[in-house]
């Protein structure tokens, strides 16, 4: 008996079964987004200090735990590239990378859109803030390690290397930031002794955050898809290129 | 042990023989620190305030210059492939070089610092102060470093690509510099930012050659 990963492995297998699940994943995605953008503006009451722009929250909160977790699933997949060799490890590591970076950079977008009203700055040296800045550098480095080096194999493991580093180095920034202090609110959502915020903002909030996680699930499985076609697209060129050098070799032979 | 420091030996003859190396990184220092009040303004409080800042900042991109080369040379003449051959596991080879790298080029940075802390008006009481952060912080950045140097080996444009990588790597080891340094000016407690600037640099020398000869090895086969 197979396990689900083993049998994933296989890349036939997974576009069969990632192009049943696609269509309905992406419209789960949509679907949940669209109800808690509902309850965002509908249903949840204006802050009673920030007023109608606190709402930015149910976009910038959601993205900066994509922009986490998405860091978290590159360093998973590296650790399966480096030690499983699993082959579908790369993809989804390569895959995952400018879609972190995305999500990293709506969370810093929206936060700054947010902080004119709220501090009256777009932009402050505060230690969230920086720890995501840096966040956001450690996407950019790994996307540019991988471009830069030709040799694809090569490229991967490296970048997997500079992954796993980084989430030895994420901790110790994190806490290196926090050293001074902090204008950016506390956790307030995910921390011992429950949440505390409201339920009628948090409830929003969470159905934003588990969209935002289907919506990233579907796009990671759409880039997936297209870097598995893409491989293959370049195993057939290349295929094609030693074909024909091989039939002019005959031809010259003759 | 002893073939350890053969190596680091080694390296350190080969940059004194090679030269330029040093004399480079320690010319960009000088001009960077230079170039800072042409561009801000002579406002010698201004200068004094930001002095520590500036020299841990030019300090990073001085020794980054020189990172590039710790593996390179070897690397493309097949030094490196005899080295991995020999008694020496890999990450004690990443070690040394990276030790060397220490020795050649962070420790002169951090000895020019005070002078160059003159220039920029630095209080007196901070020199000590600032001469130990360097000392202490600069391993993290030799070993740090050498991740990048290993990563980008055989990358196109490898020079600009390992600083994307490793300056934001360096941001705790620049944070608590700083702080043990403003510390020592005003009225907090220098103990602490120093023992965890030391814990930085100890955790470097573990990480960074296992890092570095991980990514040696991949390239080499």
């Amino acid at each position: 008996m197979q396990s689900i990963t083993q049998r994933l492995a296989n890349p036939t297998q997974f576009m069969r079964l990632s192009a049943r699940l696609l269509p309905w994943v992406a419209a789960l995605a949509a679907a949940i987004i669209a109800y808690g953008l509902y309850l965002a503006f509908f249903v949840a009451p204006p802050d009673y200090l920030h007023g109608e722009i606190a709402r930015i929250m149910f976009i910038h909160v959601p993205s900066a735990w994509m922009a986490m977790a998405c860091y978290a699933l590159i360093a998973v997949s590296a650790f399966g590239l480096l030690v499983f060799r699993h082959p579908l490890a790369d993809v989804s590591a390569k895959a995952a990378a400018p879609i972190g970076a995305a999500f990293t950079f709506l969370a810093l977008f929206t936060g700054s859109l947010w902080g004119k009203p709220a501090w009256g700055t777009y932009w402050v040296w505060d230690a969230r803030l920086t720890s995501v800045l840096i966040l956001f550098f450690l996407y950019l480095g790994l996307i540019a390690l991988r471009s830069s080096i030709e040799d694809e194999t090569l490229a991967s493991k490296l970048t997997a290397i500079l992954a796993l580093v980084g989430i030895v180095m994420l901790p110790i920034i994190k806490f290196s930031v926090d050293w001074g202090n902090t204008l950016h609110q506390p956790s307030s959502v995910l921390k011992l002794g429950g949440p505390t915020i409201h339920s009628s903002i948090l409830t929003p909030l969470l159905v934003m955050g588990a969209g935002f996680l289907v919506l990233f699930i579907a796009m990671h499985l759409k880039a997936m898809r297209n870097e598995i076609l893409r491989r293959r697209v370049k195993a057939l060129q290349l295929a094609e290129v030693a074909r024909v050098q091989a039939g002019q070799v005959t031809a010259a032979a003759e | 042990m002893s073939a350890f420091f053969t190596l680091v030996a080694r390296d350190l003859k080969l940059a004194v023989r090679q030269g330029g190396a040093l004399g480079t990184a320690l010319g960009f220092y000088l001009i960077v620190v230079a170039m800072l009040p042409l561009g801000l303004g002579a406002d010698l409080n201004l200068l004094s305030r930001i002095a520590p800042g500036v020299l841990w900042i030019a300090l990073l991109l001085s020794a980054l210059l020189s990172l590039g080369r710790v593996f390179e040379s070897d690397f493309e003449d097949g030094s490196l492939d005899v080295l991995a051959t020999g008694p020496l596991p890999l990450e004690l080879i990443a070690a040394a070089k990276a030790l060397a790298h220490w020795i050649s080029t962070s420790v002169p940075l951090a000895l020019l610092a005070p002078v160059l802390g003159i220039l920029l008006n630095l209080k007196l009481v901070a020199y000590p102060m600032l001469v130990a952060t360097m000392l202490i912080g600069t391993p993290a950045v030799s070993f740090i470093g050498a991740i990048g140097a290993a990563l980008t080996l055989r990358a196109r444009r490898g020079g600009l690509l390992i600083a994307l990588l490793v300056l934001p790597l360096y941001v705790p080891t620049l944070v608590f510099g700083i702080a043990a340094i403003s510390a020592m000016l005003g009225p907090d407690d220098v103990a602490a930012p120093l023992l965890i600037l030391t814990a930085i640099s100890l955790g470097a020398t573990v990480l960074g050659p296992v890092a570095a000869a991980a990514a040696l090895r991949t390239q080499m086969q």
